[in-house]
């Protein structure tokens, strides 16, 4: 053994608040690399200021700090803990900078810590542009022409050589943000400038572009004895020139021969080696389609997004290996932890195709700029398994959770051909079914793959299920078709709609010709030797290999790919199902698609279906388990939308009655229960026509709260202050019928707060109120949110803690509820309820240390909370005060509007917490990347109320700020409100959207709410206590 | 859809659709997971009558081309895949593999569970199979013989261009890839078949021996053994795959039939010297066995890291060395090619007086 016996306790960066470009792949790494530390021996210490995640629960390490990750908490932290040692390529790009930062301060070396896993030296040569192409030089290895500029005029100068287009990428950002294709002079400065200005070390590389070759991905480990190895190659589906994240992926590649494969595998294998590598590797490749040219793009090295979908494509538990290797062991010591009996020296062989298929937010930002780039611009993904290319695909297709079942989108039916063909290139996120839709008109894969440059190959699976779309429609009822469309991966809804049936209908086709799925295992080994994995799929096929065990056991569904409204909080709560679920004495049986997160590592439950979450997909992995119950309350809107259908037919829902939900989800039912309990609700009412809800909202008086039933993260949510605005919204947002009802709501005006409290049908538990610092009108995810509340009073805590209770005791909870408030004079109106574990479920639990999820678990399993020693009512107060601050990612989504609303539009969120408020409050502007300055700068107050303005004003001057009622263009040391309501599409929107895009630029706050300045401004004063 | 039939030695049946040659055909059945590389697989020699069942499922995505040949035709009896791919896209393919397997009167079938049909493999050991239309008429008792005979070409030279050494390589169903390594190096080689005498393989004064890859037991060249004393004697000498383990058995070790063989290329293999492992490419049946090395010269150079199999020996005081799995590779990864380095080293050396 070479496992290092001289280092004891060890430093775990986590990589803070999700954002586009780091999501919920590095809370999986993080965590994985804490357990596998522990396993090994070590102390683990782990900091993150991400509240959302399993990685800062308590029992991960064996120390977790969630606190900002500046250099100065660091320090606190190192002083405090004293580790031996620091892990730094765990916790994305973030952590890597910050474990960066630490040793280039001296930090380090001062507390004699010493960072283990791949060097620095290391680390600077594969991300330094100038080192890395010298080392490929030097290697021998081809990389694209390229300059590294540090101004405009150098990157013209370059271009000017070797023409256009060119690829611009900045310098150390977040997935590539800043970057873009040129295709002319004008393009290549404005891009050159704002990669410039968010490169840290403002330095761009400007590229030969490499566009329309096939882009190839690599993971890749090796260890400190120089053992090497290929985890798994992949391929994209979309040629170089979009960013991976934003790419359909498939693994392993497919359209390389094995020439191809091995001349790129000695390249990866010759770049680590010479790099040093001691751990986990990303190398991206450029393979030439007519030839064998190949160029290197850029090698990660660290843990990455990739590296997760990679482990949960083979199940090579990468970050965990990569955790070892960092205390010396070697890949030929460690056991596969899938076969159990092989080591993890080995290459995955697998025997089935994986697709990956990102997840953008475009369905919630109407305005955005949907054109795919090297920016990338998703916020989650999701992965499916089949046994062939096209199975897979369409499994991937209803992951997505995007309304469509297949390739079929009826919405591109209406364009006409010239204009799908125009969309091709650039490539949009919805490429793939206005391909789908041209294939449909009879335009040929030829034509399609010279305006795109897809490989042939992607293009004739397309083809493939084009073609047996239309056979099937001409066939309804053939039940040798129906077995050939399951076989290549067809959804029964996809069939229905071709046959005009039901689902159910074809159901019973599929029943009464025995067309069944089996389940096989994902086992890194193609089945060649016997494993262990609990990790399965489902597929067409003789065999079905998911054995049911004596064991009775409970199926928790998951929440799918993250996107905005339903993040990384729901994988947290899902996880923690499982643990409680597990104590119980069950099997825990965890269903999801999403590959980023922790609630997809098979070791987390006892079985995991890798699976769409759609009815038919669960129904099936029911009809095989048989568990005694599902649970939807963890997976958010995803799985409780599965209830009805699921208790229809049969299937028992665990926890609060379908019957109940729908009486919280249903608006008219909803009413009753206010009624009923008297509580104060803002007045509203349901439209099905566009007259309608003129007249009701003439009748409850503007301004109104106008939303589509059913919605998630208060999508198409709006406040309309006027009818021209109401018109407008009702033509714009929502498609208003007799199935799709509008709510319209009395805006009530006030101060927010929310709560969810834990009922067993009988003792209703209130962990504590959180209350907001935006005002009502802010999506309560947008918001700032304070526990314990430091404005509201006793008595009005009182009464939304009554009113929770009174809802609990009515819906009849068994589990989790959510109660939303506004709160204006004495009155707490009702203004959302949400029966299911809702987005604060971490946050709450951290800071009260009441584990609602396990509990929440527990429960509808059965216990008693009088059991276990809960009262109704409030727990005990706490001595500290926590701040949930929101983090958004609009650098990344050029086009979306920053100023918040009822549309949710943050991606993450931050945590800080203090002894008092006002510094509670300053760790949670700075953990969520909000600079807090040291000495005061200049307001920029820009309002369409004068008073607020003048309020504002006196407030920054009292603090020592100057202010600035006019603004052009904003400097270093400004802090920009603006809380003008711009009606969109005009000049001055466009104007105040260039100017928030400077300031972000410029790394400047930015608030649209009077309420987050003043916050920041307390933030700021708290460095004087 | 030509509906066809895989019947196993113990009765289990596979559906699927057939491709190809048509005839009814019989083999033994061996699975290789290599996820690249099935036209090399194909036309490997070591294949030579087996049914190749391909654990990943999708076969054919890049076509057949004119170079990645290990043999001029198939040596594979029939192939089982779960899916081909009817549109083939590489800038190098010239056919797909069905219009392939058409010209070259190669059975196939399409539509498998491989999966299913592999774990049974696995835990049943290595059987016989029959490829049919009617999975009724069949008596799945005849077990396939090997063509052994037919695998050998006339002695043949192939030069290379800047030629310092030559190699005379015995061949008992040679890897076209074992020709190009060697060539690649600067070696010219004259392939011999099994039955050429020691002074006919002398007969060019080669600077070195090398024994080829092939299919089957290697029991069934025993004529070998007292040739390869002899010659490992006179020239350094290099085993592979067959090679190797008839190396082995002319130093007195035994061999053994593995329950499903190692077929494909994420083999680790630990070199015991460096202590470093490499993936290698395999596709072997036979084994040396480990237990009958003591008592003999033989020294163990290489394992498999996870079955500890005797990947490679080398021959106390001689020149003399073998490996179990590919180091030409094709297909598969590159990580063993200095084994073919070592060997034209030793050879030069030899060659130029340079004692051990």
């Amino acid at each position: 053994m070479t496992k290092r016996c001289d280092i004891h306790k060890i430093l775990v960066i986590g990589s803070g608040p999700i954002v586009v470009g780091q999501a919920a792949e590095f809370d999986y790494s993080g965590s994985q690399a804490a357990i596998a530390l522990k396993e090994e021996g070590y102390e683990v210490v782990l900091v993150n200021s991400n509240p959302a995640t399993i990685m800062t629960d308590k029992e991960t390490a064996d120390k977790v700090y969630i606190e900002p990750l500046t250099l100065a908490s660091l320090q606190t932290i190192i002083q405090q803990e004293k580790p031996d040692a620091l892990l730094p390529t765990l916790g994305g790009q973030t952590g890597l900078n910050m474990a960066k930062e630490l040793a280039e301060s001296g930090i380090l070396d001062e507390y004699n810590v010493e960072l283990i896993g791949t060097k620095l030296s290391a680390i600077e040569a594969a991300e330094d542009r100038e080192q890395f192409r010298d080392l490929m030089t030097e290697l021998g290895e081809p990389v694209p022409a390229s300059a590294i500029a540090v101004t405009v005029a150098e990157a013209v100068q370059f271009a000017d050589v070797q023409g256009y287009p060119v690829i611009v990428r900045p310098a150390y950002t977040l997935g590539g943000s800043g970057g873009g294709i040129a295709q002319n002079e004008a393009e290549l400065v404005q891009i050159t400038q704002h990669g410039l200005d968010l490169s840290p070390v403002t330095q761009v590389l400007i590229e030969e572009s490499i566009a329309g070759y096939k882009e190839i991905e690599f993971e890749v480990m090796r260890d400190t004895k120089d053992n090497a190895l290929i985890v798994a190659s992949m391929e994209n589906f979309d040629p170089v020139g979009i960013h991976t994240g934003d790419s359909i992926v498939v693994a392993p590649v497919q359209t390389l021969s094995d020439v191809d494969y091995q001349m790129l595998r000695d390249a990866a294998l010759k770049i680590i080696r010479a790099l040093d590598i001691a751990g986990g590797v990303n190398i991206q490749m450029a393979l030439a389609p007519d030839s064998d040219k190949y160029a290197i793009i850029e090698v990660n090295p660290r843990v990455s997004r990739s590296s997760a979908l990679a482990s949960k494509a083979t199940g090579y538990p990468i970050a965990k290996m990569a955790a070892k290797i960092a205390v010396g062991l070697s890949l030929d010591e460690i056991k596969n932890p899938v076969t159990e009996t092989t080591l993890a020296d080995f290459e995955p062989a697998l025997d089935y195709v994986i697709v990956k298929i990102p997840r953008w937010p475009f369905d919630k930002f109407k305005t955005a700029n949907r054109q795919l780039g090297t920016q990338m611009k998703a916020t989650g993904e999701v992965m499916a398994i089949g046994r062939n290319l096209e199975e897979a695909l369409l499994k991937a297709i209803r992951s997505l959770e995007i309304g469509v079942t297949g390739l079929n989108d009826v919405q591109y039916e209406e364009w006409a051909t010239s204009e799908l063909l125009a969309h091709l290139w650039p490539a949009r996120d919805d490429r793939l079914f206005m391909l789908a839709e041209l294939l449909r008109r009879g335009v040929t894969p030829t034509e399609l793959h010279d305006a795109t440059k897809i490989d042939n190959y992607f293009l004739d699976k397309l083809v493939n299920i084009v073609t047996l779309a239309q056979q099937l429609q001409q066939a309804p009822g053939d039940s040798t078709m129906l077995a050939l469309a399951k076989r290549r991966g067809f959804a029964d809804a996809t069939i229905a709609e071709l046959w005009q049936w039901t689902s159910d209908d074809v159901w019973q086709l599929r029943i009464d010709h025995d067309i069944k799925p089996v389940y096989k295992m994902v086992d890194t080994v193609a089945g060649e030797f016997d494993a262990v994995t609990p990790y399965y799929y489902a597929t067409y096929g003789k065999e079905n290999e998911a054995r049911v065990t004596q064991r009775p056991s409970v199926l928790v569904i998951g929440s799918g790919p993250i996107r905005i409204g339903q993040g990384v909080e729901f994988d947290y709560a899902t996880v923690h199902a499982v643990k409680a679920i597990q104590s119980a004495g069950y099997e825990a049986i965890v269903m999801n698609s999403n590959p980023e997160t922790v609630s997809t590592d098979f070791s987390i439950s006892d079985k995991l279906y890798f699976e769409p979450l759609t009815f038919e997909d669960v129904r099936e992995v029911v009809a095989l388990e048989q568990p005694v119950g599902v649970i939807v309350q963890f997976g958010g809107q995803t799985a409780i939308n599965l209830a009805a259908d699921l208790e229809k037919h049969g299937i028992n829902i665990l926890g609060t009655s379908v019957a109940d939900l729908n009486r919280a989800e249903d608006r008219a039912s909803f009413n009753q229960v206010i009624e009923k309990l008297q509580l104060p609700q803002p007045i509203g009412q349901t439209a099905t026509t566009v007259k309608e809800a003129v007249k009701i909202a003439k009748s409850i008086g503007y301004p109104v709260l106008v939303r589509p039933s059913y919605v998630l993260g208060g999508r198409a949510m709006e406040i309309v202050t006027n009818e021209a605005a109401l018109a407008d919204y009702m033509s714009r947002a929502v498609a208003v019928s007799h199935d799709h009802p509008v709510l319209i709501d009395q805006y009530v005006v006030g101060m927010e707060a929310e709560l969810d409290v834990l009922s067993d049908g009988e003792t209703v538990v209130t962990p504590g109120v959180m209350e907001h610092i935006e005002p009502a009108g802010i999506h309560s995810g947008d918001s700032m949110s304070v526990y314990p509340p430091q404005v509201l009073s006793e008595s009005r805590q009182a009464k939304m803690i009554a009113a929770a209770t009174a809802l609990a005791r009515e819906l009849q909870i068994v589990g989790l509820l959510n109660v939303q408030f506004v709160i204006q004079d004495d009155t707490a109106y009702v203004i959302e309820v949400n029966p299911r574990a809702s987005r604060t479920v971490p946050f709450i639990s951290k800071v009260t240390d009441v584990p609602l999820a396990q509990l929440a678990t527990q429960v509808m399993l059965g216990t008693k909370l009088a059991d276990l020693g809960y009262q109704d009512g409030v727990q005990q107060v706490p001595t500290t005060v926590a701040v949930k601050a929101p983090v958004f990612s609009f650098s990344k989504l050029p086009g979306v509007t920053q100023l918040l609303g009822p549309e949710m539009k943050s991606t993450g969120e931050a945590m800080g917490r203090a002894e008092t408020f006002d510094v509670a409050l300053y760790k949670a502007f700075t953990s969520a990347g909000i600079k807090v300055p040291a000495t005061p700068g200049v307001a920029v107050l820009l309002t369409d109320d004068d008073q607020e303005a003048v309020a504002l004003e006196l407030a920054f001057v009292n603090a020592g700020f100057k202010t600035r009622r006019q603004c052009e263009r904003v400097e270093q040391g400004d802090v920009l409100i603006d809380t003008r309501k711009i009606p969109v599409a005009s000049p001055q929107a466009d104007q105040q959207m260039t100017l928030w895009h400077d300031a972000m630029n410029k790394q400047l706050p930015v608030f649209t709410s009077a309420a987050t300045a003043y916050a920041f401004l307390q933030a700021y004063q708290s460095q004087n206590e | 859809m030509n509906k066809r039939y895989l019947v196993l030695e113990n009765g289990s049946i596979y559906e699927g659709e057939g491709f190809g040659a048509t005839q009814s055909v019989a083999g033994e059945l061996v699975f290789t997971t290599g996820m690249t590389g099935y036209q090399e697989a194909i036309t490997d020699k070591s294949y030579l009558g087996q049914m190749i069942v391909f654990t990943y499922p999708l076969i054919g995505n890049y076509g057949i081309n004119d170079a990645d040949y290990e043999s001029d035709k198939p040596a594979a009896s029939a192939i089982i895949t779960a899916d081909i791919a009817e549109h083939p896209s590489n800038w190098r393919s010239k056919m797909s593999l069905r219009e392939w397997a058409e010209v070259m009167a190669l059975p196939g079938i399409t539509g498998v569970d491989t999966r299913a049909l592999t774990k049974e493999l696995r835990e049943f050991g290595t059987m016989t199979g029959v490829l049919v239309d009617n999975p009724s008429d069949v008596a799945v008792n005849a077990p396939a013989s090997l063509p052994v005979a037919d695998a050998y070409q006339p002695t043949t030279v192939y030069k290379s261009d800047v030629s310092d050494v030559q190699v005379a390589l015995i061949d008992f169903g040679l890897k076209n890839s074992i020709i190009r390594a060697l060539n690649d190096r600067g070696v010219t080689v004259t392939v011999l078949s099994p039955d050429a005498a020691v002074t006919d393989i002398l007969a060019g004064n080669p600077d070195g021996i090398l024994l080829s890859n092939g299919p089957g037991d290697p029991n069934a060249f025993v004529d070998m053994i007292p040739k390869i004393q002899q010659l490992q004697e006179v020239k350094p000498l290099f085993g592979i795959c067959l090679g190797h383990q008839l190396f082995a058995m002319a130093n007195g070790a035994d061999t053994y039939k593995m329950k499903f063989g190692h077929r494909g290329f994420n083999h680790a293999v630990r070199d015991l010297t460096s202590q470093r492992t490499d993936f290698t490419s395999q596709n072997h049946g036979y084994a040396v066995a480990k237990d009958s090395l003591q008592d003999t010269d033989l020294i163990v150079t290489h394992e498999d890291i996870n079955d500890g199999t005797v990947e490679g020996v080398r021959l106390r005081n001689h020149a003399a060395f073998s490996v179990q799995f590919h180091p030409d590779a094709a297909p598969g990864p590159h990580d063993a090619t200095y084994l073919f380095d070592e060997f034209v080293t030793l050879m030069r050396q030899e060659k130029a007086g340079v004692m051990q």
